[in-house]
């Protein structure tokens, strides 16, 4: 059965949204969706929910003291875990809902309150009889960067382009954390080197923030006033964290769920028939790495794109008109603001930073120890 | 076989919460020695206030003042607190509904023995010495008596609160990873083979993630390995056990198939590359445990690189 965005919410994000409670947060994205989607509460069948482990806010299953401030009362509420890419597979657990034929109406939501906490701290708990090396996500992902700038001869530049253009294009988004319209390659060669080889401008910000999308049935987007986001296709997969020969550079899940979507979308040549993409970059480095994984470019190309500027707003390939992970990163709602930020495009809502006439658009998250990614193809038309 | 290694693990944060109109408005009664509740779209009053309408979901903005004296509705005895709660010798935990509310609210009553608890019973608030705009203002509850805690004045919004979580685990290792820490206290490196797919793991894992079955092969490895990849480290953050900068590497050992994370020195940052043949060094014989940590570091053989296709495969 077809299934569709009927609107998207999203909060103001920012390094501290200490006037509100969690609740709050939630809530000022979930009125939001409701609003943009024509829904009311009891139009919503269902809800599911989605955020980074327990340990990034400390507090144990949120979704029990969440249940009714997000309208969940007398409705079924499911919990989605998958690390970084939670909100992507949120998105798709809530979509495969209504196409299943179980709802009608589900709304999904994803969220992150990270000024409750320290994220550095939560991703480098050491615990005994091992090396006490962890340094967060950046000193994971930092060594894989220099991997790939080795594996594929990128010069140097190419992740101070990222940087340069996702902070610009944050700028167009009225809900970035981060709006840098004046960023330069210089400032972003001049700040400070965090994880060597990856500076500090080169780096997502720790956000509060949440998203929200209402996913109708056939029938409701088709009883939409507005545009709706028609989904074409999903896809999730999942690997080890480490294993014997794991080439982290670019991972055998990724490139498997991206095989999986496109041949559901019936998407032969993704850089020619994809109109703009919302890819999970939280280091610059990642845009590059990511093209090459989901099929864009071929292996060790992929910042041949970027450095030719075919990913700005007017190239070939959009990514990350919103500013992306580089300019909010509320890290439990990421993934579902680059699937909520897809849809925006193909419903034309999009605001300042809308690529003009994007027909299909793709959205992508990852998570973990790049092990879970999940991914969906939205689209102005219902597949054919 | 050696019993499996256990050892300690500590957790905490003080994480910090802001608060939002509505819990604000009760933390901040709180640090007045009042108690507010709201009313929802049925006239019901909740006490403490919720943040949103259970019918309508609208945001809560009628709010109430309660009293600080209330009805038992049901209890239960706890003969041996634990650390943490309300009060250290024996308590009632009781859900109370105090006067002007609808709804109960869960806390102790420090009724002395639970022969002087009943459903029923009157109670009222003691309160902390000095409030702050805090769920622990209310230290408990007791008996009603005829002395009555006056209100206090106008304080400062509380908008935040801090919530200290403190958790305690037993960390158990494996039994090949004990194995794999019993040979390191010896000054070894001990690591296992798949039987399907023949990759070596270190540490050893008991069982091949990509194959699935049990892993018995033990090999010993060398203690020289090459730097598969690497990051500089110069970002300071809570918790952490080495002092910025320093290199975090991937250290494939000789005959392993899997990298080694570890700290590379002997020579300067910016000279650690790809390829770069290491050594381990060992700690004094006198210091070492069951930790990978008797090996200090790893530093440069000053043997020429490795090709790059040879650990290709590793990144």
């Amino acid at each position: 059965m077809r299934a569709a965005v009927l609107g998207t919410g999203q909060t103001h994000h920012a390094a501290r949204r200490t006037d509100v409670s969690m609740a709050g947060l939630c809530r000022e994205a979930v009125d939001r969706a409701l609003e943009d989607s024509g829904s009311t509460w009891d139009d919503i069948d269902a809800v599911v929910v989605g955020k980074a482990p327990d340990l990034f806010e400390g507090v144990m299953m949120p979704e029990l003291y969440l249940a009714d401030a997000l309208g969940a009362v007398g409705k079924p509420l499911l919990r989605v875990h998958t690390a970084g890419s939670v909100g992507g597979a949120t998105g798709i657990v809530a979509s495969n809902l209504v196409r299943a034929g179980v709802h009608q109406r589900v709304l999904a939501l994803a969220w992150e309150k990270q000024s409750e906490s320290n994220a550095m701290w939560a991703l480098s708990i050491n615990p005994p009889f091992h090396m006490p090396l962890g340094a967060g996500a950046g000193g994971y992902f930092a060594p894989h960067i220099r991997a790939y700038i080795r594996r594929s001869g990128a010069p140097n530049h190419v992740g101070a382009m990222v940087a340069v253009k996702d902070r610009r294009n944050g700028s167009l988004n009225p809900f970035a954390h981060l709006r840098q319209a004046e960023i330069t390659l210089e400032s972003v060669n001049s700040s400070m080197m965090l994880w060597d080889p990856v500076r500090y401008d080169e780096t997502c910000p720790s956000s509060d923030g949440a998203c929200a999308v209402v996913i109708g049935d056939q029938a409701a987007a088709e009883a939409s006033a507005r545009p709706v986001a028609w989904i074409h296709a999903t896809a999730m997969r999942t690997e080890p964290t480490f294993f014997a020969g794991k080439d982290h550079v670019n991972p055998q899940a990724g490139r498997d769920a991206a095989a999986a979507l496109w041949q559901q979308a019936g998407i032969t040549d993704p850089l020619n028939e994809i109109d703009a993409a919302e890819i999970y970059v939280p280091f610059s480095w990642f845009e590059p790495m990511w093209l090459e994984n989901l099929g864009f470019a071929e292996e060790g190309q992929g910042w041949k794109l970027t450095e030719a500027g075919e990913t700005r707003i007017g190239g070939r390939l959009p990514v990350n008109p919103s500013g992306g992970v580089l300019c909010s990163n509320p890290i439990g709602a990421s993934g579902l603001l680059r699937f909520a930020e897809s849809a925006m495009q193909v419903m034309g809502r999009a605001g300042a930073h809308q690529v003009p006439e994007a027909q299909r658009a793709l959205g992508h998250a990852y998570g973990g120890g790049s092990q879970f990614f999940s991914m969906w193809v939205v689209g102005a038309a219902p597949r054919p | 076989m050696a019993l499996p290694l256990h050892a300690p693990l500590e957790i905490s944060f003080d994480y910090t919460r802001s608060l939002g109109p509505t819990l604000s408005r009760f933390m901040t009664g709180l640090a007045q020695r009042r108690i507010i509740g709201s009313r929802d779209s049925t006239g019901r009053v909740h006490a403490p206030p919720i943040e949103y309408d259970p019918v309508t979901h609208v945001a809560s903005t009628d709010f109430v003042e309660v009293s600080a004296t209330g009805t038992v509705l049901t209890w239960t005895w706890m003969p041996r607190p634990i650390e943490g709660q309300p009060l250290t010798h024996p308590f009632a935990w009781a859900l109370i509904r105090l006067d002007g509310a609808d709804t109960p609210m869960l806390h102790a009553v420090d009724a002395g023995s639970a022969s002087a608890m009943s459903t029923g019973m009157r109670v009222q608030v003691r309160w902390a010495a000095e409030p702050v705009g805090s769920i622990r203002d209310i230290a408990c509850f007791e008996p009603l008596s005829t002395s009555e805690t006056e209100p206090g004045g106008e304080v400062e919004p509380v908008t935040m609160v801090t919530t200290p979580i403190r958790l305690s685990y037993e960390h158990t290792a494996s039994p090949e990873e004990t194995r794999y820490l019993y040979g390191l206290a010896e000054g070894r490196v001990l690591a296992q083979r798949c039987p399907r797919c023949r990759k070596v793991y270190i540490p050893p894992r008991g069982a091949c993630p990509t194959c699935g079955v049990p892993t018995t092969d033990e090999v010993e490895l060398p203690d020289v390995g090459t730097v598969t990849t690497f990051c500089i480290v110069n970002v300071p953050f809570p918790g952490q056990r080495t002092k910025p900068p320093y290199v975090h590497a991937a250290v494939l050992l000789d005959g392993a198939d899997i990298p080694f994370p570890h700290l590379i020195l002997g020579c300067p940052a910016d000279e650690v590359r790809m390829g770069m043949r290491v050594q381990a060094v060992w700690k004094p014989r006198e210091e070492w445990g069951f930790t990978p940590q008797n090996i200090d570091h790893f530093r440069p053989t000053g043997d020429p690189d490795a090709a790059f296709e040879s650990y290709a495969s590793h990144l």
